[in-house]
């Protein structure tokens, strides 16, 4: 076995580690160590895409000295690469963007634990885009879930608090559920490895018996993880959450944790369920619709919302339809749009809640959009971050949010006649309707009716500001300019996945 | 008139959610002179009323009465909800296979190898503890750490700087209530209960972590029990004797320790394991203290985790801090 | 559906840890405050432990501790189940504690345990 093969693995558990360390660490060590890990797993992830790219394939690492169905085991293929280092490449940039918010807004002597929970939440994302074990998964989500809670709450005030308070009871009531699912499916299949129940779980449907257990399982796990991804209906502590936290928090919830739990319902329902169960059940329906309502219904909440952070966490809620209405097209093309999709959305978001938080530091700490006339001129990178960051969400040609629904619009065009209808109408309204928000919003930070009172102020010079926008903004653009090589890969990566 | 006793409060606040109304909304005196009926008054109650225009007035009546009818559509919906849940889940139960039977679907080759080779392959004859830190070791790890992240987050609501904290948690001594006066100072039951109590829970605690591999235990139950006797140490002789051997420091150097040693461990035997070395672990004896390998240190680790953060949550929940 | 009552009473473990699963979700669910709405994920999650248990459980057979180097497997009961609740019960530690110290200094802030009215009140506020 080679060198590279151990990078997964030592990613993960290494990351913990690093957690751990960063607890008892002053902040600007910790800091330190924390960016420089991050970094190293950046590259530690591309080695690994490297490597499967290369032996075109996937392969199993057993996490000891037994075999899959007695040992855990983690499975890394060109996808599972390719997630870990996007996520861990947006979490460095995410961290980087908005460092001089995290010392401002959380307490001093507990700076140190948000690189703790900064750590932990990147060994978890690993996990979870590696586990190929569904008790691991269930282990990994509350680490997730936890740390994502505390990462919203280090910024200490009585919103954080009510709005941290109303997502981990959310979250848990998603874990609660997904867990029941867990139960319930080794109760009928004794299985915990993914292969392993996916074997069971097609022996089960040939025959016939415990159909209504499967649908329930496949209710359970569905309804859990969107709940905790903040599917249409479940979506009301996103906001608040989102909102409300420091700019770095905003960044990485959205842009990386929803992901997450996305990226476990894909496993479960590839490679656990596989696709000819997910159909017959008609679950992917369901999340085809619950998808295309949240497209249209987080761009109104939206464009109701006079709060920029706000704004852009409505936003996320209608981002994450897409990739629900991806899943839901149940086609491989639906699925190479919601992947186009997880990452698009992972490049995009974070860059626009970093340069929210440059906004608001050049008006005052104002969220709203009246204070923020001008900002773009006092803020000229963020500005132009920010208008990059929105033209990629309204769908603009060479931007990644382009790709998404050229792939979305090919994916539904494959399908049947009624999807394809509404799910046309839905990305056309949609893209109306973020025109509708984010338009007024560049020509607001743009306009030069600034008020007076914040009329002189220059944003300061930081290097790891300006560092994070511009490879944000390279990122967007190469990603949107030459999307087929990533693309590409994604379609390799589908394949080995099982579709 | 809320001057009743503790108990009856409590049950009202644990009921209602309350504690005493009166409190933040206007004191009694407050009220008193707001409801005699001087003209000032009669002007001030004027005044607050026709602020307000008609239209902003109607406003606020139907943000009420929406509120209102929300509130019993939710409650609606949220009964039909649950019913229906547990009327689907009563079904899902009548059609799985029958409990406690030899052939049901979990009972399969893991089970059996789990069982029969658990002795020959960890070194344990406590097929749970050779199941959770070596055949599924790596959820193990993630398990301790969920626990580690919990703490943090408790640190991060909870610590109270040493120097402001003069009242326990709480900054504002107005909200102490009557916490400090259950503050056992000279509790002699208590007292001479937790002499004979905490060393026993620790032995016993050290014992069934030492035994993990070949008795039910571990590091877990093993680390509550050590944790149970550091919580009764501080409540009986309070924090001041625990800070003596158990402050800050301690705590964050065994803590670090503790998941450090544990983490490497699992990475070296994942490691060894993975890549097919020979990972040079002596089983030990089985059914013997010495025995299981490397799950005797990592419940070890596990165990004095464990307590640690016990006895943190307890004492930030108590005054804030270690 | 005498079918389905007698594989109910068969299966009674399962039966009461779903009957307890959906009082949890009740309270968690119909509930406004906070410590009820705790003690409702307690629920929760103590009944997909008791269901988890009861997966496990093999009537006549022995805990899966090996005795006397008998390692029969037809012996001893399921290991696994017994594994995971364990995993849970710490998990479900964790949570609890951090949904109560944020409980804490919800109560700390507003004075009061209803989620509903604490949202309404820290909406007023300004951060």
């Amino acid at each position: 076995m080679e060198l590279v093969q151990n990078f997964p693995f030592l990613t993960i558990v290494f990351s913990l580690t690093c957690g751990v360390f960063c607890a008892v660490l002053k902040a600007r060590t910790a800091k330190r160590l924390c960016l420089c890990w991050l970094t190293l797993t950046t590259v530690m992830s591309l080695a690994v895409l490297v490597y499967t790219m290369r032996t075109n394939g996937y392969y199993v690492y057993r996490m000891g000295k037994w075999n899959a169905p007695w040992g855990n085991e983690i499975r890394v293929g060109i996808l599972e690469a390719l997630m870990a280092s996007v996520f861990s490449g947006v979490m460095l940039l995410s961290l980087l963007g908005g460092m001089h918010h995290i010392f401002a807004d959380c307490e001093p002597e507990k700076a140190n634990l948000y690189f703790t929970m900064c750590s932990l939440l990147m060994s978890s994302l690993f996990a979870l885009i590696y586990t190929n074990d569904l008790f691991t998964a269930y282990v990994f989500v509350e680490i997730n879930t936890i740390a994502s809670c505390a990462l919203v709450m280090l910024k200490s005030s009585a919103r954080t608090l009510v709005a941290t308070t109303r997502y981990l009871i959310m979250s848990l009531l998603g874990s609660g559920l997904f867990l029941l699912g867990i139960v319930t499916l080794y109760g009928i299949t004794g299985e915990l490895l993914m292969e392993s129940i996916a074997e069971k779980v097609r022996e089960i449907f040939a025959s016939g018996a415990y159909s209504l257990p499967l649908t329930v399982i496949i209710g359970l796990f569905s309804v859990g993880l969107a709940v905790k991804s903040a599917l249409f209906p479940f979506h009301s502590w996103l906001p608040d959450a989102h909102g409300n936290a420091t700019a770095s928090s905003s960044a990485i919830l959205s842009g990386l944790v929803l992901k997450g739990y996305i990226i476990v319902l894909i496993k479960i329902f590839y490679r656990v369920f596989g696709l000819d169960v997910i159909v017959a059940k008609q679950v992917s329906q369901f999340l085809f619709l619950f998808g295309v309502c949240a497209m249209i219904f987080g761009s109104v909440g939206a464009i109701r919302e006079r709060d920029l952070k706000r704004m852009l966490a409505y936003s996320s809620v209608a981002q994450v339809g897409y990739i629900y209405v991806g899943i839901g097209l149940h086609s491989r093309l639906g699925m190479v749009a919601a992947c186009v999709q997880i990452i698009a959305h992972a490049i995009t978001k974070p860059m626009l809640f970093i340069a929210a938080g440059g906004f608001i530091d050049v008006s005052g700490g104002h969220k709203s959009m009246s204070a923020l006339t001008g900002a773009g001129r006092r803020d000229p990178l963020g500005g132009v971050a920010f208008t990059v960051g929105a033209l990629s969400m309204i769908g603009i040609p060479f931007f990644a949010g382009f790709v998404t629904k050229l792939h979305l619009t090919q994916g539904a065009l494959e399908s049947g006649a009624a999807t394809m209808t509404v799910a046309l109408a839905a990305i056309a309204v949609s893209t109306l309707l973020n025109a509708l928000y984010y338009v007024p919003v560049i020509f607001n930070i743009f306009s030069g009716r600034e008020s007076g009172e914040y009329k002189g102020l220059r944003v300061r010079w930081r290097a790891d500001y300006a560092f994070s926008l511009v490879c944000f903004i390279a990122l967007n653009i190469g990603f949107g300019s030459f999307s087929r090589i990533v693309v590409g890969v994604i379609r390799r990566g589908l394949e080995l996945f099982g579709m | 008139m809320r001057n009743d006793g503790a108990f009856a409060r409590l049950v009202r606040f644990v009921e209602d959610g309350t504690f005493q109304e009166e409190s933040f909304t206007l004191s009694p005196a407050e009220k008193a002179a707001l409801d005699t009926d001087t003209p000032e008054n009669r002007w001030l109650t004027s005044v607050q009323h026709s602020e307000k225009p008609v239209g902003a007035r109607l406003m606020s009546w139907f943000a009420d009465k929406g509120f209102d009818l929300f509130n019993n559509l939710y409650r609606i919906a949220s009964v039909f909800i649950c019913v229906t849940l547990i009327g689907v889940l009563l079904t899902v139960v009548s059609f799985l296979p029958a409990f406690g039977s030899a052939d049901n679907p979990a009972v399969n080759e893991v089970v059996e190898r789990y069982v029969s080779r658990s002795i020959e392959e960890t070194g344990t004859t406590n097929a749970v503890a050779g199941m959770i830190s070596a055949y599924r070791g790596f959820d193990t790890l993630g398990e301790a750490h969920v626990l580690f992240v919990a703490a943090c987050s408790v640190i991060i609501l909870l610590r109270v700087d040493p120097s402001e904290r003069k009242h326990g948690r709480l900054l504002n001594p107005d909200l102490l209530g009557e916490d400090l006066d259950f503050e056992p100072n000279t509790d002699l039951i208590l007292r001479k209960a937790a002499k004979l109590l905490v060393p026993l829970s620790f032995i016993f605690g050290l014992y069934v972590i030492l035994n993990g591999t070949s008795s039910p235990g571990g590091g877990f139950s093993g680390g509550a029990l050590m944790g149970a006797g550091l919580i009764l140490s501080s409540t009986a002789f309070g924090f001041k004797r625990t800070e003596r051997f158990f402050g800050d420091e301690m705590y964050h150097v065994v803590k670090t320790a503790c998941l450090t040693v544990y983490a490497l461990l699992m990475a070296y035997f994942i490691f060894m394991g993975a890549n097919g070395f020979e990972d040079h672990v002596w089983l030990g004896v089985p059914g013997g203290i010495v025995s299981g390998g490397l799950i005797l240190p990592i419940n070890a680790a596990v165990g004095f985790e464990v307590a640690c953060t016990m006895y943190c949550f307890y004492a930030l929940f108590r005054k804030g801090g270690l | 559906m005498p079918d389905f009552l007698q594989n109910l009473l068969t299966n009674y473990y399962e039966t009461a840890a779903v009957i307890l699963f959906g009082i949890g979700f009740t309270t968690l669910l119909m509930h406004r405050n906070l410590i009820k709405k705790i003690v409702g994920l307690n629920f929760m999650d103590s009944a997909v432990y008791l269901f988890l248990a009861s997966k496990g459980y093999i009537a006549g057979r022995l805990a899966p501790i090996i005795t006397d180097g008998d390692s029969d497997p037809s012996k001893y009961v399921n290991p696994i189940p017994t594994g995971l609740v364990l995993t849970g019960i710490v998990v479900s530690v964790s949570v609890t504690a951090f949904l109560l110290a944020l409980t804490c200094r919800l109560y700390d802030r507003f004075h009061t345990l209803d989620i509903d009215e604490i949202t309404h009140l820290a909406r007023k506020e300004r951060d």
